[in-house]
This record gives C-alpha cells, structure tokens and sequence, in this order.
C-alpha cells in the first residue's frame, strides 16, 4: 500500500502548532451575548421562586431565564442514533433540581462582568428535599429522582422504571453458570469499584450560537457528535432539523465528554428568544461538577476453572451509577460484561446481570472505553487472582483460556472473532518488559520493590447495526480532489486517515484530498466520532466512496474516449486502453465533467452501516517500583502491543495508545473523585483532581501486532478506545506483586499501599 | 489604568480595568493562541514570555505587564514552525489545544545554557507545568530531542 500506513502529518497539524485561531472561542462573532448558568447548590430541591427584577437592572443584562421562561421539553442529551436508548429525563430548566449545580437560571449579558454582578442578585427560594446520595441503596429508595409526568421512554426494551429509581436492568446468560461453577476447584470473587472520573479534556464545554441570513439557528459547537446536537437541539427548541445548522471547528479533546450535548442548549435557548449571538464556556469547574464524566460502577465477577486452569465459568453483576441523569446509562453499562467477559473463549458458561440507578449526583456520560473499561478492569485483576489460587503465572493462564481467531464470542453478541492477533501482543508485551527474568517482584538495594504486572484488552469497532456514517468525494477541475466528512476530528487525526484511506483507494497523493468537515448542512451524515467507530466504520466509507467515484469516472471516461468502459485503465493519472492510442488525463476528465461538455459533475457518496463490531485487541505490561515506606508507586516503564488490524497511520495510532495509556494511569493512581455529606464534588479544579504530568507516566512504548479485518477499511479495526482499559488492572497486578496487598477500589493512593504494608507487618 | 505594553514587538498604549488579567487582555487585543485551561494555574495553556521568561498569564494582571514586553506565539511564528515541524512529525499535537502554551514554554527551555546536556529527566521536569491529555507526553519528548539534536547540529 502507498498511502494507508505511512507516518504522514495531520493535515491540520502546522495551524495547531503555530496556535492559529481554529477552535470554537477564536471564532465567535462579535457582539456576542455572554451567557453563564446559576447553578443549585442543593443535590435536590424545587425552584420555588426566582426573583430577578434586581438582576435585570444590571446595566448590560439582555434576559435572565428560569425553568417557566424556556420551552417545555423533555429530551436527553446523550449523542446517539434515534430512537435514543437514553431516557428523555432532561429539560433545559427544571423545577426540580437533582443534584449539586443542577441549573437553575440562565443570564445573558453584553459583558462578563455585567453577568457576574447579575448572577449574584439573583434571589432563588429553594424547598429542599431530601436527596439519595448513595447509589448503592437508591433501588426503590422512597427518593424518586424523576418523578415527573413527562419522562419518556423512546426504547421499551431497557426495562426502565423511573418509580424505582431504575435505568435499566437485564439478564443475559449462556449455558449453566451455576451447574460449571460446581464443578470448579478454584473460585474468585470479588467486588471492583470505579468512580465517575472526569475527561478532562483541555478544551471545556462550549459553543455559540446565531441565527444565520435566513432566520436559521446555527450553533458552534466543540463536539463530537454534530448531528446528534442538531437533533437534540430540535427536541430542545421544538424546532425543524432543517432551521438548525450545527458547525464543528477544531476541538481541544472529546474523549467521550463531548458525545454528550452538555452546553448547546443554553446559548441556543438565548439566540432563539433573543435573535442575538450568544457564547456559553462552562468553566473548568463547571466541565467538572456537571459535565458527563466515566459510570461510577461496581462490579462484582465470580471466575471459576479446574485444577487445568481452563475456565468453566464467568459471571459477573454491575451496578452503575447513572447520576441525576441517564444520559448514556442503559448503554455504557453493557460493555463491562459484554466487552469484559469476552476477553476469554474456553468457558462453557457465562452470566451477566446490571442495573443501573439514578441518584442525586452528577449526571453521568461516556469516557473513552465506555463501560469496558470498568469491566475489564475487574476482570483482569480476578484473572491473576485466580491463575495464582490455581497454580499458575498469569500469562501462561491468559494464553491457555483467552478468546482467540475463529471463536464465536458468545457474550459478545454471538459474533465471530474474524481477527485477533492477541495472543502476540501478549507474547510481545512479555518480551519487551523482560517478564521472565522480572516476574513477580524483587527488592531493591535501596528498599524499594520492582514488579511487573499485566493485563488485555478489547472493545468493538463502532456500534453494530446502528450508526451510520458516508462521505462524499467530489472530483474538481484540476483533477484533485474534496472530500466531506460529518464525522469529527477531535485531535485524533480521523481527517488525515479518512483522506489516506480515499488515497489509497484513487491511487493519489494525500495532498490531493481536500478534507472538509463538519458542517451539518454540508457535510454528508455521520453519527459521529465515538464508540470506536471513525477509523473503522468512516473509514469504510470512504473506502466505498473512492471506489464508487473511480467507477464514475472511468464511465465517463470511457464515454471521452469513446472505448469501452470494461477496457479503460486508470492509474490514479490517466484513463487509457491497454494500447495507449485512447487516453486522457484525471484534469482532463475533471475539467470536461464541469464544463459545457457533459454536464456531469463527477461526485460519489456511500453510507455504511456495519453488521458487526470488530473488537481490537491489546496487551499492557507494567513494571513498577514501589517505596514501601511511603507507598508511592513509580512507574518505570510501560509496554503496550496492540492489535488495530492494519494501521492506518502509525504516528497516529501510537499517539491515540500513549494518551489512552496515560489516561488510564491517571484513573488507576491520581483522579480522585469524592463528595461531601451534602452531595457537593470535592474535586472539582485542576488543584484537587490531579491528572498525570509528564513525570508521571514513565516511558511508553507502543508497538502493533496486527490481524485483518475484513469488515474494516484496508483491514482496520478501531484504536481510539482500548487503549485506556489495561493500565487499571496492570498496575493493580503489579502492586499486588510488589506489595502481597489486591486493592478492589481505585484510584489506588499511596497512603493506601504506605497503610496497608504496616496492617500486614502488623499482623 | 492605562498601561504601556510591547506585545509580540509592537508598543501598544491601553486603558485597562485594574482586575483584567494578563490572559484576557491578550485575548482581547487578537493574540487568539493563549488559551485557559484550567482558571487555577494548573494547566499551563496560558503561558506566554513576560521579559522572556515563561509566565502563566492567568495569574498575572494585565498593569502589571506596564512598561513590560509580552510574547505570544503570535509573535514567534519562525519557531513555532521550526518545533511545531517535528510535533507534526511525531504526531504529537493531536488536538492542539494546549500546543500554544507549551510550545512557549519548550522556546523558553530551550534558551537555557546548559540545556543540550539534559536528561529527559530534567525536560520532564522544566515542562511539569504544561499539562496535556491526548499524547501521554511520549511525543512531546520525542520532538524536543529531535528538535535540540537538530539546533545542535545546525551550531556545528
């Protein structure tokens, strides 16, 4: 292949390095309203009364709104394809506040200044209630989080039940996990807690909104999901699709944040009421206490095999905390069991139960990994437990039981692993760290304690048989060449390796595609950058495009030529017969198919929906140095090998593996995430929730062992997730190998390792 | 208050509020490439030379850059393409969004005599401050070795 697999720049790459002004605030209009939300700071009360006959006298305040000024409407704000699964539990403004910084009034004003001073005479009269803080007991709890008339359910199958306090529930079993169970001689089971960690994408929430030459409303908006901000901003307004245009610029990460519509609605609602542009920029705060951060999830997995080491069965329960809303709720927690079960093909059995609740705590969204990521950490951690109860070190138990090529995964939607190059990336992560010699721990002269510890991972390639993403590609008179996208590049580089894949397939140069995107009333529809899905699915249609646009052309050069279509040869430059007697060139083709001479504009577009969901795979090996008497974890080295099918661009690939690595890191030793008694976040700034410094992650090295996939563009799978499922569980390996102390809880702190060695000494 | 400022080589006189800070009026007078990330002087976006040293422009008011000379990376656009080349080559700048603010801080590094001897250790160390959540930092280092190695070659 020439142009898929090769190192090439991001075709944005030079105007972010040189700080040009392409993201959402460098873009804004001028006389733009500044609008910021009064937030409750009660986790649930009603709005009694808002008094703001003071505020407004604020000279610059334009409106101040409360729950009776703004469209009635109920909607979610989840990014996903109609009919959502998400229950409609949102409303612009409510009555009822359900959780600490609920929204509670919005103000607009010409100045920063003038909105702070209004926000702070704004009287509200609160009727306080009691809250349900603990989503452990919020099942059936007498607190109803959405009692209200008009929650709607699009998707009955979920098995929601607001008066419970119920998202979802389900049960979904293969075989008898009972009847395997008993004949295990080694059983673990254990419980995994991961709490509602934040993206913390650099760039917070934000967009602008104003109504364009024909009265339309346009919103600009940092999201990865532009498509669905224009349905959710239809439900929100009551207004058609077609009076709503929605623009992505550049965006400063997504990460799965900005799957979630968190902040349009606001400048929306001001533009609609107002006809005045209209900027909302949550604040790091805000992107904080309210954003839609990681499912604090339980997760409870029972393993059982044989004195073989051969797994009989695996069953596992979650319980995931959906928040005050469910936005992503009944789908995030699918991927724990579905994605984490099905890591490992030899049992005969396997069980997964979840519920997930509401309580009054932050909403809840999707953060890379969605679901698999809390899975798999549980998983993985049980596995060693289990592979050391059952005499065995835990890469030999990995490699005698995990899901290999050709397997039908039946906790993986009955799909057939078409391409797994697990076994390895495994092979190759032991290499690379030394397993052998490093395996589990030894003690340093200095008192420190070295270990390695290991874990896999999967996810899927896009949502099967539901989202759906085209791309049109437009031959121009000069012979190069436009392609639109709807999907969105958030940083991960998808508009270079979308226009590669285009390359590849019309034999060009990738500076012959112009990538252009997103822009609702432009570019062709795509459900957007997530679940795993623009390399792979994106990526798939732009393959069919190129191919599709290559037929029209060599129509329509035949029809030049006057020969026919079955005889011309295309080489990416000219069209000709096997004699070379007929030929014309691509510009020739191009500027004949704009001109008088035919009247064929040469265009294609292709939308692909996938029947399946290819699962990359990877493994993650870690080697740590542990100070016991402090009981900080350094972390020396971490080696990544992953299996993404082909790779489409390798800088890429690496950069997407070493952020998701990093990120991971971040959630297994650092992002803390705790309330007070009332419900309040407590780390909420960069000063509390301490995401990893560059001192902080020790030296990555990423390599990719490659299957192909034949669903995939050119053999592609997906990478933007994976990559941030194995340092939870790895790390967790590793500390039990240094320190003899399994933690089932994260962030794991150093005063809990610092305090768990003296209890055991003490013992 | 009126302040005198040299902003990226170009005197500017301006009547600011007393509580303005550094990072808004920057933004305000078109410098577009400071951004905020955090509010808490946690995250290094904001960084711009102040005198030439590396300065968080969120936790420094606007008067107290009177009489003072302030660099964005609108006004080092020769270095950024110089460094931002080998970011592009490692693909290290993913979604770029805190690329303005640590680009300034790598410039300011890489004024520091000695610096052709650092370990990575001590990279690591100079740029703590800038924080980044797309690239694990992994190519951000490969870019500055490649970046010395080639300013060094280029002083042979």
């Amino acid at each position: 292949m020439k142009v898929v697999g090769k190192a090439y720049r991001k075709k944005d790459a030079m105007q972010l390095v040189t700080g040009k002004p392409v993201y959402t605030d460098d873009l804004k209009p001028n006389g733009c309203l500044v609008v910021k939300l009064l937030r409750s700071p009660h986790a649930h009360a009603l709005v009694k009364e808002i008094k703001k006959d003071i505020a407004l006298k604020v000279p610059g305040i334009v409106c101040i709104l409360g729950w009776e000024d703004v469209p009635r409407t109920r909607f979610t704000l989840a990014g996903q394809t109609y009919p959502e699964l998400s229950p409609y539990d949102h409303a612009i403004l409510d009555q009822r506040l359900r959780c600490v910084g609920d929204p509670v009034a919005i103000v607009a004003g010409e100045t920063e200044e003038a909105v702070d001073r209004a926000m702070k005479l704004i009287k509200v009269t609160y009727e306080e209630l009691e809250p349900v803080l603990d989503y452990t007991k919020a099942l059936d709890h007498p607190v109803v989080v959405h009692p209200e008339d008009d929650y709607q359910v699009l998707v009955p199958s979920i098995n929601c039940d607001q008066k419970r306090n119920l998202i979802t529930t389900e049960h979904f079993e293969h075989g008898d996990v009972e009847a395997q169970f008993k004949e295990c001689t080694h059983i673990v089971e254990h419980t995994y807690h991961v709490r509602a960690v934040s993206q913390a994408m650099m760039e917070t929430f934000r967009a602008y909104c104003y109504h364009d030459l024909y009265g339309r409303l346009v919103c600009v908006s940092s999201t990865q999901v532009p498509f669905h901000v224009r349905r959710v901003l239809s439900n929100a307004l009551k207004l058609k699709k077609s009076d709503i245009r929605v623009i992505k610029p550049r965006i400063g990460g997504g990460f799965g944040a900005k799957q979630s519509v968190v902040c349009e609605m606001f400048p929306a609602v001001v533009t609609h009421l107002t006809g005045r542009p209209a900027e909302i920029i949550y604040t790091r705060e805000e992107s904080m206490t309210n954003g839609s951060p990681r499912h604090e999830m339980s997760v409870t997995v029972k393993l059982g095999c044989g004195d073989d080491g051969i797994l009989k069965a695996m069953s596992m329960y979650t319980l995931s905390n959906g928040g005050a809303y469910a936005e992503h709720s009944p789908t995030t927690v699918g991927l724990s069991g579905h994605k984490g079960l099905s890591l490992y093909g030899t049992p005969k059995a396997y069980r997964f139960d979840y519920d997930v609740v509401y309580s009054n705590t932050m909403g809840t969204g999707a953060y890379r990994g969605y679901g698999a990521t809390q899975g798999e950490y549980a998983v993985e951690c049980a596995i060693s437990e289990l592979a050391e109860q059952a005499g065995f070190d835990p890469i030999t138990f990995r490699k005698m039981n995990m899901v290999r090529e050709g397997q039908i995964m039946p906790a993986y939607y009955g799909e057939l692993c078409q391409s797994n190059a697990l076994d390895r990336c495994l092979d190759r992560v032991c290499e690379l760290i030394g397993w052998d010699e490093k395996y589990p721990a030894k003690r340093m002269e200095n008192g420190k304690i070295r270990a390695v510890g290991v874990a896999l991972a999967m996810q899927g390639s896009s949502i099967s048989q539901v989202d759906e993403a085209a791309v049109e590609l437009r031959l121009n008179e000069d012979g190069n060449y436009h392609m639109l996208v709807g999907s969105a590049d958030m940083g991960t580089g998808s508009d270079t390796t979308l226009a590669q894949v285009a390359a590849e397939a019309l034999e060009c140069e990738l500076d012959d595609i112009a990538v252009f995107g997103v822009d609702t009333d432009a570019s062709p529809y795509d459900s957007g950058s997530y679940a795993s899905s623009t390399a792979y699915l994106t990526g798939r249609a732009a393959y069919e495009t190129a191919m599709e646009l290559r037929k029209k052309m060599i129509h329509a050069a035949a029809g030049c030529l006057g020969i026919d279509e079955a005889d011309v040869l295309f080489d990416g430059k000219t069209f000709s017969d096997e004699s070379g007697l007929h030929s014309m060139t691509l510009r020739e083709l191009g500027v004949h198919s704009l001109g008088g001479f035919s009247g064929r504009m040469l265009s294609a577009s292709v939308s692909r929906v996938s029947p399946v969901s290819p699962p990359p795979f990877m493994a993650g090996a870690v080697e740590i140095e542990v100070d016991p008497e402090t009981g900080k974890v350094e972390i020396l080295q971490y080696k990544a090998a992953v299996d993404c099918g082909t790779v489409l661009n390798p800088n890429i690939a690496r950069g997407q593996t070493e952020g998701g690595l990093v990120q991971g890191i971040g959630m297994t030793l650092f992002e803390d995430v705790q309330f007070t008694d009332k419900g309040k976040l407590r780390n909420n700034s960069f000063m509390q929730y301490k995401i990893p410094t560059r001192l902080d992650c020790g030296d990555l090295e990423v390599v990719f062992e490659s299957s192909y996939e034949p669903e995939g563009p050119y053999g592609a799978k997906s990478i933007g997730e994976v990559v941030i499922n194995t340092p939870a569980p790895a790390l967790t390996n590793a500390i039990y190998n240094a320190t003899g102390l399994r933690f089932y809880d994260l962030p794991i702190k150093a005063e809990q390792i610092a305090l768990g060695l003296l209890h055991r000494d003490e013992r | 208050m009126t302040i005198t400022v040299t902003l990226n080589g170009k005197r500017i006189t301006d009547d600011v509020a007393p509580d303005l800070l550094l990072y808004d009026w920057l933004r305000q007078k078109g410098c577009l490439s400071v951004k905020c990330g955090c509010e808490t002087t946690n995250c290094g976006l904001c960084t711009v030379h102040v005198d030439g040293k590396p300065t968080l422009s969120c936790a420094m008011l606007a008067v107290r850059a009177d009489k003072k000379t302030v660099t964005t990376l609108e006004g080092l656009q020769e270095e950024a393409i110089e460094f931002g080349g080998f970011m592009a080559d490692e693909g290290a700048e993913q979604c770029g969004f805190c690329n303005p603010g640590f680009i300034m801080n790598v410039l300011a590094m890489k004024e520091e005599p000695d610096v052709y001897t650092w370990t990575d250790r001590q990279i690591k160390e100079y740029l703590e401050g800038n924080l980044c959540r797309c690239t694990g930092y992994a190519g951000h280092l490969r870019a500055i070795r490649r970046y010395l190695a080639a300013r060094q070659e280029g002083m042979k």
